[in-house]
């Protein structure tokens, strides 16, 4: 039986890995990109500089806003947070397992999207309107492939519990190369790319206007505010490589009533885990270029097509 | 007399005195104080009667020759509730809003047929006969109507709205006329109990069931029968427009299940995959031309389209599961669609209501004309945006509740279940995915379109805040969205009873739970309240680490990036229509979209152009694709036949005659 001080320790490393970790794997990525650029990069603790260097500066308020550009942040780093603390990264007991299942984790990211999408309309900037409007156009064609792909996961275990999902795929392995995990997962990998604004759908390191999707968004944004957004996106990279690699590698997961040390184990595990997934999506990144944006409809359809057949393999084989 | 009929009846009575006096004294507070008390005793009338009290009566001198029918069981109970809750809300809304200058909403007409429309929508229900039911259906059909028309001295198009509104729905009446006249012929008798007990030929119960599914859908607003649908809601009065979402349409929905689950006893599987397969239809295209039309009612109506269907979508996965031999499958499914009947009418009131505020302001309910209007109708902006979190879907938002139920139910099908379960089912997830992804950006426009950022019209600038009284209709509304977000667990007995009229062999139990929803035999859980709380927690929690990590506190206002070029006009802004662009490309063979590019080339030169114009606009396929052939067809035959009727008194006697002899001769033929 799962005990207070269990569920206590499990959501604050959570918590605290994602706090602590997120700006470690965006600056990894970047590292791993400019390495393999050719650069020398600017260290794996860069983004953690940033963030501290924006948290120093004045608040600014842009002329026309109000109360919703001010929410947004708050609210897309709240979301994330609540993630963390609801998906099943260190142990198959989701500390809040009582709160949510996969449904409720995809709508509080989709959350997060919609208040930052808000935040970017209340600016009345061209910009502004621009990312929100591709960023919802991403987001409503996303959505029938996560959905699909948790019916596929769903299937096997007859429940959308993430606990349950997780324990099924750790106790047999050989899950994990069913026909049903491997569409699934690459359905899932690619919606994660949409999620989280990466390379082909978006590219964080744009600077121009009229390519960005998520930058645009938050042109308008700066001092802490900015530092809030940037850790809420990487957080929400971190959150959803962690989740993946629960759902489809749960090895070295913590399971039920585990003790201290399991839990530290699954740390450092779930760090390794989420650190070399990072790193192989920085290297696709190097060898990619960012899709037209009506191109991504089509990639999208692609990830469906995958969720289906995972939804269908799940049927009729089992 | 039970204590549901009392109330009931005083509801009944109450409509009619506010009617009467809304005719006698025209004064907005009379009629609408009376619908509230009306609206409070139909709300505790419908609750009393889900708890468990069962009311039902027979008043053979009321009508003549069938008498008055009546019966209260808790799925009359649940639609009666939802429209009692709504015409309180509406009617508080009203008083103020019908004050509104040149309206002419407190006129005696408008004033007395609200209520009687209130009464019409509580007796449908609690009608326990073929005959009542049609004779409610019609007075529903007939003050809905005259209400749609309140303002055709303004505006021409409310009485092209107002003529679709009538056929469409006559139509429907005339369907559900003959389905359930068929169905009271092969029984042998027109009360509910009769009806119930009958055995029918298969054949007959396909046809009421078809020909009654097809009058029903037409008055829920799914495809292809929803064109009525954005052209009146957007034309009526908008505390009108409320009532007729939020409230007449679930009668569509309400209909099917009475007719087809509770007396047909539920059919073969074919019926209800038409039903869902109905249902995702209008879910589907409903969002998608709500997500690219720029109107905010119209915007709202064909979100009534998208949410009736998700409503069917439950509704025919919960009659094929009872045909699989799932029943708590089918119980689970209904009571999903139930309760989004229930969350639906609470977030269109709302939706509405606010539309009808922003109407009144501004005079505009095009978006593109809308914008910053969160700081000149605070109130009305945070009312509409509690709306449309709960119509989008999202987190803490009563329609994430039930469509996590719905899809729970959904994605339950057991693979053993035959073929049509399992390729079916997975489709319906899809739909609903993609219309619940759809339905974000749909409000997510509304919102930050129509009240964010600067305004992009003359009326927009001008907007003041609404009076209290519609301020309190929209609160009202407001609280019990959230009530029913946080704490779904004060619905769901009821929605549960409900379903269970239509499925008596269900287990209890399917969904429990106070604080978390457990779902009987899975590990399923979802606990509303918990995610509110625990982003409320992480809201303070993030707030308090700025606070203590940020090194200055005072905020400064800086001009906003224009790419040097000094100053934006709020022509620069983005509008809906631009905002819907990428999914109207994205979804263009769908939507079809229309545009037209005319250049005036100067006149002394063809390269010189001198204006360039241009439209866009999307239109309604079905009704373009269907509605206007059909038309056409008509009107042509009209006309081909006009040469039979000359005038000639002669001919008119001669063709009397005719028929005459042709029915004899039919007659000696066949007998």
């Amino acid at each position: 039986m799962i005990t207070p001080v269990q569920v206590a320790v499990q959501i604050t490393v959570q918590i605290v890995l994602v706090v602590a970790g997120a700006p470690l794997l965006t600056g990894m990525m970047r590292q791993v990109r400019a390495r393999l650029e050719g650069r020398a990069g600017a260290g794996v603790l860069q983004p953690w500089r940033d963030l501290r260097k924006l948290a120093r500066k004045e608040p600014i308020t842009p002329q026309g806003t109000g109360w919703v550009f001010r929410l947004a942040p708050l609210v897309a780093a709240a979301t994330v947070l609540v993630v963390a603390a609801v998906v099943p990264l260190t142990g198959t007991t989701s500390p809040l397992a009582g709160v949510g299942d996969l449904f409720a984790v995809v709508a509080l990211l989709a959350l997060g999207s919609v208040a930052l999408a808000l935040g970017g309309l209340d600016t009345g900037t061209a910009f502004g309107g621009m990312g929100a409007s591709r960023e919802m156009t991403v987001l409503a064609l996303v959505e029938p492939t996560i959905l699909m792909s948790i019916f596929a996961l769903s299937v096997r275990v007859g429940s959308t519990n993430l606990g349950a999902i997780v324990t099924r795929t750790a106790e047999d392995p050989l899950d994990v190369v069913s026909p049903v995990s491997l569409f699934a997962a690459a359905a899932l990998a690619i919606v994660t790319i949409a999620e989280t604004g990466r390379i082909p759908m978006d590219n964080p390191a744009t600077h121009l206007e009229l390519t960005m999707i998520h930058e645009a968004m938050v042109l308008e944004y700066a001092g802490p505010d900015l530092a809030l957004i940037e850790w809420a996106s990487a957080a929400r990279l971190g959150v959803l490589l962690g989740l993946l690699a629960s759902l489809f590698a749960p090895w070295g997961i913590a399971g039920v009533g585990a003790g201290l040390a399991a839990v530290a184990l699954a740390a450092l595990i779930l760090v390794i885990k989420v650190a070399v997934l990072g790193a192989l999506l920085a290297a696709g990144e190097v060898f990619m270029a960012k899709l037209r944006l009506f191109r991504v409809p089509e990639l999208l359809a692609g990830s469906f097509l995958m969720a289906l057949l995972a939804v269908s393999a799940s049927f009729f084989l089992g | 007399m039970s204590l549901v009929g009392w109330l009931f009846a005083a509801a009944l009575a109450l409509c009619a005195l506010a009617a009467i006096g809304g005719l006698v004294w025209p004064r907005s507070w009379v009629a609408g104080a009376g619908t509230v008390a009306a609206g409070l005793a139909a709300a505790t009338a419908g609750v009393a009667s889900v708890v468990g009290s069962r009311w039902s009566a027979w008043l053979p001198d009321v009508l003549p020759l069938a008498g008055v029918r009546l019966s209260i069981d808790p799925l009359a109970g649940l639609f009666m509730a939802v429209t009692g809750g709504v015409s309180v809300c509406v009617a508080v809304y009203g008083i103020g809003y019908a004050r509104t200058p040149g309206h002419r909403l407190d006129s005696r007409g408008v004033q007395a047929a609200v209520p009687l429309f209130v009464g019409a929508m509580v007796l449908v229900p609690a009608a326990a006969s073929v005959s009542t039911l049609l004779l409610a259906w019609e007075l529903m059909a007939l003050t809905s109507l005259l209400l749609v028309l309140a303002e055709h001295r303004r505006r021409a198009e409310v009485g092209r709205a107002g003529l679709w509104y009538a056929v469409m729905t006559h139509l429907g009446f005339a369907a559900i006329l003959a389905g359930l006249a068929l169905f009271a012929a092969g029984a042998a008798g027109e009360s509910f109990d009769q009806l119930r007990a009958a055995e029918l030929p298969p054949g007959l119960r396909n046809a009421v069931f078809v020909v009654t599914l097809a009058g029903f859908t037409s008055k829920a607003g799914i495809v292809p029968l929803h064109v009525w649908l954005p052209r009146a809601h957007p034309e009526a009065p908008s505390h009108v427009s409320a009532l007729m979402s939020a409230a007449m349409v679930n009668m569509g929905c309400y209909g099917i299940v009475r007719v087809g689950l509770d007396l047909l006893g539920g059919g073969p599987a074919w019926w209800w995959l038409v039903v869902l397969a109905a249902g995702a239809l209008s879910a589907l295209y409903g969002i998608l031309q709500a997500v690219v039309t720029s109107d905010l009612k119209r915007l709202l109506a064909y979100s009534t389209t998208e949410n009736m269907g998700l409503v069917l979508v439950g509704v025919g996965a919960a009659g094929f599961f009872a045909a699989s031999r799932a029943p708590a499958l089918a119980g689970l499914a209904l009571t999903a669609a139930l309760l989004h009947v229930v969350n639906h009418a609470g977030f269109k009131t709302l939706l509405f209501l606010a539309a009808g505020s922003v109407l009144r302001a501004t005079g505009a309910r095009d978006l593109d004309a809308l914008g910053g209007l969160r700081a000149r109708m605070p109130h009305t902006t945070v009312l509409f945006a509690i709306g449309a979190l709960c119509a989008s879907a999202l987190p803490p938002g009563n329609a994430f509740v039930s469509e996590w139920l719905l899809l729970q139910s959904l994605i339950r099908v057991s693979p053993l279940s035959g073929v049509a379960g399992a390729v079916t089912m997975p489709l319906a997830v899809a739909v609903i995915a993609l219309s619940a992804g759809l339905a974000v950006a749909t409000f997510v426009k509304a919102f930050g379109v129509g009240f964010l950022a600067r305004p992009r019209g003359v009326g927009a600038e001008r907007a003041t805040e609404s009076p209290p009284s519609m301020l309190a209709g929209m609160g009202l509304a407001a609280v019990a969205c959230l009530a029913l977000a946080v704490v779904p667990a004060l619905a769901l007995p009821a929605v549960g009873s409900a379903a269970a009229v239509a499925f008596p062999q269900t287990p209890p139990g399917l969904v429990s739970g106070a604080v978390t929803l457990a779902l009987a035999g899975v590990r399923g859980v979802l606990s509303p309240l918990l995610i509110a709380g625990s982003l409320v927690v992480a809201l303070v929690a993030v707030l308090g680490t700025v606070r203590l990590l940020a090194a200055r506190r005072a905020r400064r206002v800086a001009r906003l990036w224009d790419c040097g070029a000094g100053p934006m006009s709020a022509r620069m802004e983005y509008t809906a229509t631009s905002f819907a662009e990428p999914l109207q490309r994205v979804f263009d063979d769908v939507l079809a979209p229309e545009t037209d590019v005319d250049v005036t080339p100067a006149r002394e030169s063809a390269y010189l152009v001198e204006r360039v114009a241009f439209h866009a606009r999307v239109p309604d396929r079905v009704e373009r694709r269907l509605y206007a052939p059909l038309l056409a067809a008509v009107d042509g035959v009209g006309r081909s036949v006009r040469g039979l009727a000359n005038g000639s008194v002669h001919r008119y006697l001669a063709y009397g005659f005719y028929a005459l002899i042709g029915m004899l001769v039919v007659l000696a033929v066949l007998r």
